[in-house]
């Protein structure tokens, strides 16, 4: 099941389907990735750049009020604890120090809500390297104080005011500017999509989450989980947890977004559940799932969480759910609000609404016997960010 | 018509051709079939016809906005057939669309109903030579000519694999980016056009918008040139559209044909 690096695929899945003034820049980052993956220097570097700079280890906490209440064990993975407030920082350190390796000059990357861009600012400002995110213009309005985080930290913030100025507009205006630099310029993908190797490389860098889960549930419990559930968007916060599991006995389930209904319409979906709804297609680079009509165009998703709201997936993970490997599900926004409370109220932690997604799915789910006795959620970030959302969502 | 008789035709006439690209249905499904006789009059050779789809990474800006508009429009691949069939326009056709339309209708389906609406080429700028390996084989079977692009940055082990399996005739990016305007004619065309050693007859785009750059595209040695958000821009200004389109093929055209090969 671990895939070799050469191989462009998972089953049928990812592939390099992009423009042919980038097919040089993706050879090129294989061939490097290739280079440096197990490296020890490089290893080495970004070990210490994970635990001084990131806080790695993130913990592993028993949640003694949460297991009680939901009838399991529950075990949260802390990426909430680490800088930046998310497991983001985890992959676009990895990358920045490739970047480095590679001897470019210039990072660009996209966002939407602001999450990778800050983390991607943060990598960049630790390694010195100059970095420009791209936002849709009216996402720059919407999370103005994740723009002002990354300016605090030298990145410069490109609005992008073509087609519907969200993150779509931003993809697209980040390949163009790649296309047009990429001698000197490293694309910084934050989550398993895009063109090969991303799916594979930023799994891998953020596979420190499962591994280090593998170590600490083994001190706690003496054995592993029965099962693992992760919030799943892109899917680099579940491919990350995931992975190093992929082999043993441990059920895997992917929480997506159910948004507010499984309801399709000819151009929007109300939810973002690709791994569960959606079909074979070609999008940003890969062949995975994706939200599209009956032509081939590609839906508007929908959620509470923007880190969830995506119309496609990460290529393994639609591989793994059609051989069976990993589970998709889906809370809807008003299941994820609620175990948002819930974890703030009785553990004292206020997770992101994306993780809240998992949380939710355990609720729902904990007394049917499907997730075993032993249950560790990914809290793939913190809840601050939200905090708007949810006072908005009470009036 | 066939890409290769065109190419002929011209070739006996010392004589490089004009591609013109629209985005059919920018901004209805019937406003292309005029704009289309527009430039066939003012002296297109091929016309590049775009099936929108909603996420065009490889596009620039201004063909984005074209593509928003036709779909806006309510453009599908269904009417965009139906279109194309209908034309009757006596010059090569070419689909130029994204390859997860190509996917969802299937591909076979989706080259047979080109040959059926008179389409004698397929370009899709999200599939690079690795991935083409499907389509190229119904293309085949078909006879429906496979356009592939190369870059300057196109590596000579890929220019070989991009060679060797693009019919028709090969899209050379005059530079380095996507589709748009650009204020003058990059250097790098006529290096890039000495690298592409091939029969087959080579087409530069790009950031070509008048005649004394579609006439020095034509010295650099190139077989013809590729033009589309110079005609885009005219559609979304929506003055005088076919009358424009019209007198920018001619001028277009006159370019070409004042650097004679």
């Amino acid at each position: 099941m671990k895939q070799e690096l050469k191989q462009t695929k998972f089953g049928k899945y990812g592939g390099q389907f992009v423009p042919e003034v980038l097919m040089p820049a993706i050879e090129e980052l294989t061939e490097q990735y290739e280079k440096y993956k197990d490296d020890p220097v490089f290893n080495k570097e970004l070990d210490y750049y994970l635990r001084d700079f990131a806080g790695r280890p993130s913990p592993l906490y028993f949640a003694k009020h949460l297991s009680r209440e939901y009838g399991v064990r529950i075990y949260l993975k802390r990426e909430d604890l680490i800088h930046g407030g998310a497991h983001k920082l985890n992959n676009t350190l990895g990358q920045a120090l490739l970047t480095r390796y590679m001897g470019k000059k210039r990072i660009i990357a996209e966002t939407g809500a602001g999450q990778h861009g800050t983390a991607c600012a943060m990598a960049g400002a630790a390694f010195g390297i100059k970095t420009e995110v791209y936002m849709g213009a009216r996402d720059t309005v919407r999370q103005r104080m994740n723009v002002y985080r990354m300016e605090l930290m030298g990145a410069k913030v490109i609005p992008v005011k073509s087609g519907s100025q969200t993150l779509k507009d931003a993809i697209n205006e980040a390949m163009r500017d790649w296309a047009a630099n990429v001698e000197t310029t490293h694309y910084m993908i934050g989550s398993v999509v895009g063109p090969h190797p991303y799916p594979m490389m930023v799994r891998d860098f953020q596979s420190v989450i499962g591994k280090e889960v593998r170590t600490q549930i083994m001190e706690k419990e003496g054995r592993f989980p029965d099962s693992i559930v992760a919030c799943t968007g892109g899917g680099s916060n579940a491919m990350g947890i995931f992975y190093p599991f992929i082999e043993d006995d441990v059920d895997l389930f992917a929480v997506e977004a159910g948004g507010s209904g499984m309801k399709v319409t000819d151009k929007e979906a109300l939810h973002s559940a690709t791994l569960c709804t959606g079909e074979e297609g070609i999008l940003h680079g890969m062949h995975t799932k994706v939200l599209q009509n009956k032509y081939g165009q590609i839906l508007e998703s929908s959620s509470i969480a923007a880190g969830l709201d995506y119309a496609g997936v990460g290529p393994e993970l639609a591989y793994l759910a059609d051989i069976g490997r990993i589970k998709p599900r889906n809370s809807m926004d008003s299941e994820a609000l609620d175990a948002f409370h819930d974890l703030c109220r009785l553990e004292g932690i206020i997770p992101a609404l994306e993780s809240s997604h998992a949380l939710a799915y355990v609720k729902k789910a904990a007394s049917s016997g499907e997730l075993g006795d032993i249950v560790v959620i990914n809290i793939s970030g913190r809840g601050d960010k939200d905090l708007e959302t949810v006072m908005g969502m009470k009036k | 018509m066939k890409i290769a008789d065109k190419f002929n035709e011209l070739k006996k006439k010392k004589e490089g051709a004009l591609i013109a690209y629209i985005c059919a249905g920018d901004p209805t499904p019937e406003a292309t079939k005029e704009y289309v006789t527009a430039l066939v009059r003012g002296g297109a050779d091929i016309i590049e016809l775009g099936l929108p789809f909603s996420d065009p990474t490889a596009d620039g800006p201004t063909i984005q906005v074209g593509i928003e508009r036709a779909l806006n429009g309510g453009m599908t691949p269904d009417i965009y057939f139906r279109i194309v069939g209908s034309l009757k326009v006596h010059i090569p056709l070419v689909v130029m669309t994204y390859y997860n339309l190509i996917f969802k209708r299937g591909l076979e389906k989706f080259v047979k109903d080109c040959v059926a609406s008179g389409i004698s080429g397929i370009i899709v700028p999200d599939l690079a030579a690795e991935e083409s390996g499907e389509l190229a084989g119904f293309c085949k079977q078909y006879d429906v000519d496979l356009i592939f692009l190369v870059a300057p940055t196109t590596t000579e082990s890929r220019m070989k694999r991009i060679l060797a399996e693009g019919t028709g005739f090969i899209y050379l990016v005059a530079r380095m980016g996507v589709t748009g305007v650009r204020k003058d004619v990059a250097a790098s065309t006529r290096e890039l056009v000495e690298r592409v050693k091939t029969k087959t007859p080579k087409a530069v785009g790009f950031g070509i918008s008048n005649g004394k750059q579609a006439s020095e595209i034509i010295r650099t040695g190139a077989d013809g040139v590729i033009v589309g958000s110079a005609f885009v821009d005219i559609i979304a200004s929506g003055r005088d559209v076919p009358g424009r389109l019209e007198a920018l093929a001619r001028e277009l055209k006159d370019g070409i044909q004042s650097a004679n090969k």
